[in-house]
């Protein structure tokens, strides 16, 4: 158990060691634009916390965050890398807006499970084609999953310009090309009076501890794990390797489908542009800090919707473009998945423990 | 349509493909080099990104086309040098330590470029270089030679970089740490120097690249510009199967499709532009789907070099 707590700590000491390295090349940037770092880096992370307002919207980021960096965690477990994860929230979140719209009449408990269900649908199939490409023609799936989102990004405009679009809006014309807005039987209610916080922050928790049951207490998780750790092995002992793989990317790909049907019955009631803003790959920012475990993914996501709402109060308090925020969580990655020289290898790792224990 | 009118248009297409060729030929050679020597460096696009925002803002601050190309390049390297760090050095998992510098660079060009420029801007961009003789010859002459300098690099780079890796000895190490790293090593060849050597070299032909994007092609930048044109040269890369020729003709066949593909949007042929618009994205997937055959990939790619490690 001491042991136990003593390596919960170690990783949190390195993450928060990759994170001051991140700011501190940030503030380097911040230093070129001719910034003072120490006033932008109190309002990216101070205010936030200082605020109802800043507390519910980190909480609303939390969510598609939680659900993508789960859905990430899972494809790394099985060693695929997911870049999908943009166009897979943006088809789920069509998905959801075109069930929901499709079926106005039915009840709540009904409809809300179906609509994230079809988010789960699109979103899975999306993953799943280059989790199958990657199985069966060996294609990158970095690469596929890249290209996957440009083709997913083009449906997207396609369907909420065209098929999909609000007929008030073509008869108004107010120039926002978006869907009609969601019957209220498929709404999360929201959780606070004036807030943006909802009650899918509850479907994200339990959707996460579901996955970790899924991940250490069935044999299809311990397969799936084996897959990403020991290909060969889990080969020698029967798992069907490829099924997996395309099974891990449909289960990541759907969880960022239902990212995006969370969005849209919980913030924006409607399917609009720039409905995901960039979650798909502060996903993977996300799913490296909780270490690619779910749980793990719950804490890092509130973390980084910290984040993500403090870039927005920095950009309105000292004038820094919040796509800063972007080069830090680039830098985070770097730090992250740099960092395992220290965790992985013995040498280091013991000449980091002992410094580390001299000192606390 | 008659007969010369085709022969018009095909003249059209081909000029452009051989002039939006050369950023994909630039930085799928430089991937090549750094794939070559057992590094995937996924952060392509990024570098692609700053170098491109970084030649634009010279050129249009300054009105310094060369010096912003210069310091592109410069860029590039630096970011190139992270990257060998980050991979060689303390052996991150090249995959996703890519993506790191990919949102890095994307982040560091989109906030400069708010800063700096605000919005979108046009410059000059670089002069067509007509060769006396060379560009009056007839068909060959415009397809040919009637495009920037960089284009005519991007080409000499071609034969370039197949006699750099397969006739020199420094071509020759690079095969080898790529291939058999420990052997290599057993040999007295500096495994991390050479990668360090590849990956700085790849992201500096990358910062060209992105140059090329903004100086001379679009001659302006905007926070979409790179379009993904990074991630496909390394497709590019996986297509010509790691040879300097094979990812020529990779590049010539992908931008003749895309040459074709906008001759199509504005042929006033109906079509759907959504599809017209994705078509280049397709074609890659359908390319890395036919193309791939493990064993042309050098052996010990993504795979990081422990001298003390027997694996």
């Amino acid at each position: 158990m001491k042991n136990n707590l003593r390596e919960i700590l170690f990783n949190i000491a390195v993450l928060v060691g990759s994170f001051i390295i991140a700011l501190f090349f940030g503030a380097i940037i911040l230093l070129i634009a001719g910034v003072n770092p120490l006033v932008a880096y109190h309002a990216m992370i101070i205010r936030p916390i200082s605020s109802i307002y800043g507390l519910s919207e980190a909480v609303v980021r939390a969510i598609p965050l939680m659900m993508v960096g789960i859905g990430i965690s899972i494809a790394f477990r099985s060693k695929m890398i997911n870049i999908g994860g943009e166009g897979q929230i943006q088809l789920g979140a069509i998905a959801a807006g075109a069930t929901a719209l499709a079926l106005p009449g039915l009840p709540k408990v009904i409809l809300i499970p179906v609509v994230i269900l079809a988010g789960f649908t699109a979103g899975g199939i999306w993953g799943g084609i280059a989790g199958w490409m990657k199985a069966k023609l060996s294609v990158n799936e970095v690469l596929s999953t890249v290209m996957l989102n440009y083709i997913a990004f083009q449906i997207y405009l396609y369907l909420i310009r065209g098929p999909l679009i609000d007929p008030s809006e073509l008869a108004w014309g107010t120039g926002v090309p978006q869907t009609a807005r969601m019957p209220d039987s498929s709404i999360f209610q929201r959780l606070i009076q004036g807030q943006r916080i909802h009650s899918g922050i509850f479907i994200a928790i339990i959707i996460a501890f579901l996955v970790y049951f899924l991940l250490w207490r069935t044999t299809f998780g311990f397969r799936l794990r084996a897959v990403g750790e020991e290909p060969k092995a889990a080969n020698y002992a029967g798992v069907k390797v490829d099924k997996y793989l395309v099974l891990a990317m449909i289960l990541s790909g759907g969880l960022a489908g239902i990212a995006g049907s969370i969005e849209v019955i919980g913030v924006h009631h409607r399917v609009l542009e720039g409905l995901s803003a960039n979650y798909g790959f502060s996903g993977i920012v996300v799913a490296l800090f909780g270490r690619l475990h779910p749980l793990g993914v719950i804490p890092a996501s509130f973390f980084f919707g910290l984040l993500l709402i403090g870039a927005e109060m920095m950009q309105r308090a000292v004038d820094i473009p919040s796509a800063l925020v972007i080069s830090i969580q680039g830098l985070v990655i770097l730090a992250v998945v740099s960092s395992n020289l220290i965790l992985e290898n013995p040498k280091y790792r013991k000449k980091f423990l002992s410094f580390f224990v001299q000192k606390f | 349509m008659d007969v010369s009118a085709y022969l018009q248009l095909a003249i059209r297409i081909l000029t452009v493909a051989v002039a939006v060729s050369a950023p994909y030929i630039f930085a799928a050679i430089g991937e090549m080099f750094s794939q070559k020597s057992g590094v995937l460096n996924l952060g392509v696009e990024g570098i692609m990104m700053l170098g491109a925002f970084v030649a634009f803002y010279f050129a249009w601050a300054h009105e310094n086309i060369l010096l912003g190309i210069i310091l592109a390049i410069i860029v590039g390297g630096l970011m190139g040098l992270l990257m060998a760090f980050v991979s060689v050095t303390l052996k991150a998992k090249q995959g996703i330590s890519g993506i790191g510098l990919y949102m890095f660079g994307w982040g560091v060009a989109g906030t400069l470029f708010r800063l700096f420029v605000g919005g979108v801007q046009s410059i000059p961009g670089l002069q067509n270089l007509n060769i006396s003789g060379l560009t009056d010859l007839p068909y060959i002459g415009r397809i040919l030679f009637s495009h920037n300098i960089l284009v005519y690099l991007a080409f000499l780079l071609v034969p370039v970089s197949w006699y750099v890796l397969y006739k020199t000895p420094w071509g020759l190490k690079v095969r080898a740490v790529g291939s058999t790293p420990r052997a290599a090593d057993t040999m007295g060849i500096n495994v991390t120097k050479i990668r360090y050597q590849c990956v700085i070299l790849g992201s500096m032909l990358a910062g060209l690249a992105g140059a090329y994007l903004s100086v001379a092609q679009a001659n302006m930048f905007a926070s979409d510009l790179v379009a993904g044109r990074g991630f496909i040269a390394i497709a590019l890369v996986y297509f010509g199967r790691w040879k300097p020729f094979g990812i020529l003709k990779g590049a010539m066949l992908f931008s003749i499709a895309n040459g074709f593909q906008r001759w199509f949007q504005i042929s006033g042929i109906a079509f759907p532009y959504e599809v017209t618009v994705v078509f280049p994205y397709v074609l890659i997937i359908v390319v890395l789907a036919l193309s791939h055959k493990k064993f042309a990939e050098p052996t010990a790619l993504t795979v990081p070099y422990d001298r003390e490690f027997k694996g």
